[in-house]
């Protein structure tokens, strides 16, 4: 059996739900068998999880406030009590706090951030991810009995296949938590930048923290969330949170375009996964040109309000 | 307070990554190997920082092979007062996990990078936490110390979570954390005459194995467009890229 933690935000699910959910149901048939997912605290309508291949679903309580110590627990705990042997789940900031100590807790060999679905001979079990921070790509072999995968968002296409299952309530022995919660920052209204498919960044081409109306404006238009170089957030022209790169948030949308952003090779790591690129930079000299699908040689100041302008007229038609 | 970093060697950020002709490790020759720069200007320097401001000791671990002392002297260099070198090649991240486990009685505060530029994988520092029942925060970009309780923020997708944790504890360093610091000569020579103690592994098993590695397709020319002439670029991104 595949089980999948599915994660909710105040109750609700996210894509990288629907995404792990959708991996999950699809392991599940290549190993011949069945995929259920798990949800752990108050959920809203966890049954919907049947939608993407579930074929039921489990919760248990937690207290609120998210433990890694806890959420592994109780992960693993379900694993055993329903002789789950493939554990799949985001390798999103939750994920990360919590692969490492399932594996752990399981004596399983995990393969965190995987971007394709396994490749399944027999036992086997062998998952592609990306190493080097975007600059190939290793196939790691699982070799043991329990088996833990992480996904990274936005690397297969959500699928709707079923309709909506039964909730059952599973019970088994937690730890207390060892973290204590006090204060939870989310920017609200936005899609999250690693959830994103389409991403507008700016870097110090834009001049200053006053110009980005024509970021923002070209973001709103494509429905699209912000980024920034790292300079940028260096100097607080932009939050920390919207930083990309090696030492940011490693992001892999469908579009990505990068405004008076040279392209060092760190930010490139981070955005090198990037299914289309498009870079606007008056150097024609710029070094992520070389990285780019489609490029814009000329001043941003006049190009991404013309772009701006271009979107909304395709969206109008 | 007892601290304890566990740093990685790594290729340098801006290696050409290149593959043996089997396909089957990284083409290691003419290779620069640094610290992990998520071990060495997060997690360290944090370290050091807290050992400055209320005492304490600061010890780095690595496991791997000989040729990983260059890497271990630098964060001595640094600051650190000695250092464990668990003696094993390989074996994946539990393994690892495991090796250092085994010797991380004890400290009160466990600090890892929040992945390694290698490897990406975020789950060593997890997994320690696990084998030895502690708490853990992952990408923590904030610490402060309050005798043995501790204020971490840790980044979340699109904001940042502040969590209160006890010693002892495990977290994983990014962005914001510290900032690095370039060892002087004094640290140069004092890191010459700091302990370095080598060490056998603990029996552990291999969980998983790389059967093989793949370079991603190269990139096609860039295909440009006249800045006149947005509407082009919008036609190309519907009908030819597929992506609005």
């Amino acid at each position: 059996m595949v089980l999948v933690f599915a994660e909710a935000t105040n109750g609700k699910f996210k894509k990288a739900a629907h995404e792990v959910v959708t991996y999950g149901a699809k392991t599940a048939k290549a190993l011949g068998t069945t995929c259920v997912a798990l949800t752990l605290g108050t959920v809203e309508n966890a049954g919907d999880l049947g939608r993407f291949g579930a074929t039921k679903v489990y919760n248990i309580a937690v207290s609120n406030g998210f433990d890694s110590g806890v959420f592994a627990a109780a992960i693993a705990g379900a694993a055993k009590a329903l002789d789950a042997k493939v554990i799949v789940l985001s390798h999103n900031s939750t994920g990360k706090n919590i692969t490492g100590r399932l594996a752990a807790r399981l004596d399983a060999g995990s393969a965190p951030g995987v971007n394709s679905l396994p490749e399944v001979s027999g036992d086997k079990l062998t998952v592609r991810k990306t190493v080097f921070s975007g600059k190939a790509f290793a196939d790691v072999e699982i070799l043991t009995d329990y088996k833990v995968i992480s996904l990274s968002g936005n690397s297969i296409p959500v699928e709707e296949s079923g309709s909506a299952v039964d909730v059952e309530t599973l019970s088994v022995d937690l730890p207390s938590a060892k973290v204590k919660v006090l204060e939870t920052k989310r920017a609200e209204g936005i899609t999250p930048l690693p959830e994103a498919e389409l991403v507008v960044s700016g870097g110090r081409g834009l001049k200053g923290p006053e110009n980005w109306g024509v970021i923002t404006d070209l973001a709103d238009a494509l429905g699209a969330t912000t980024a920034c170089s790292r300079p940028v957030a260096d100097v607080n022209w932009r939050p920390h949170h919207e930083h990309v790169g090696q030492t940011g948030v490693a992001i892999r949308p469908n579009l990505y375009i990068a405004a008076g952003i040279s392209g060092a090779i760190q930010h490139l790591a981070g955005v090198n996964s990037s299914k289309t690129i498009v870079v606007v930079n008056k150097d024609p000299e710029a070094p992520f040109f070389k990285a780019a699908d489609y490029g814009v040689v000329g001043d941003l100041f006049e190009v991404l309000p013309r772009l701006t302008a271009a979107i909304k007229a395709h969206k109008s038609l | 307070m007892k601290m304890l970093v566990c740093v990685s060697k790594t290729p340098e950020t801006t290696t050409k990554i290149q593959l043996t002709a089997d396909n089957s490790d990284l083409d290691r020759s003419g290779v620069n190997y640094i610290m992990n720069p998520y071990d060495e200007w997060y997690a360290l320097v944090r370290a050091l920082e807290l050992k400055e401001a209320s005492g304490g000791t600061v010890t780095i671990i690595n496991v791997g092979p000989a040729e990983n002392d260059a890497v271990i002297r630098k964060g001595l260099a640094i600051g650190a007062d000695d250092a464990i070198r668990v003696n094993a090649e390989g074996g994946g991240s539990l393994y690892i996990a495991k090796q250092i486990a085994a010797q991380a009685a004890g400290y009160d505060l466990i600090l890892f990078g929040k992945e390694t530029i290698d490897y990406n994988g975020s789950e060593v520092g997890a997994m320690v936490a696990e084998l030895l029942d502690m708490a853990y925060v992952g990408e923590a970009s904030h610490l402060e110390m309050n005798g043995t309780t501790a204020t971490v923020t840790r980044d979340i997708e699109g904001g940042v979570e502040v969590v209160e944790v006890s010693t002892p504890f495990a977290l994983s360093a990014a962005k914001g954390m510290a900032e690095q610091r370039i060892p002087n000569m004094r640290g140069i020579m004092m890191a010459k005459r700091k302990p370095l103690n080598v060490i056998d592994p603990v029996e552990a098993t291999a969980t998983t194995s790389i059967s093989s590695y793949e370079l991603p397709p190269a990139k096609s020319a860039v295909k440009l467009v006249d800045p006149e002439d947005m509407t082009e670029l919008v036609r190309l991104l519907h009908e030819e890229a597929k992506v609005i």
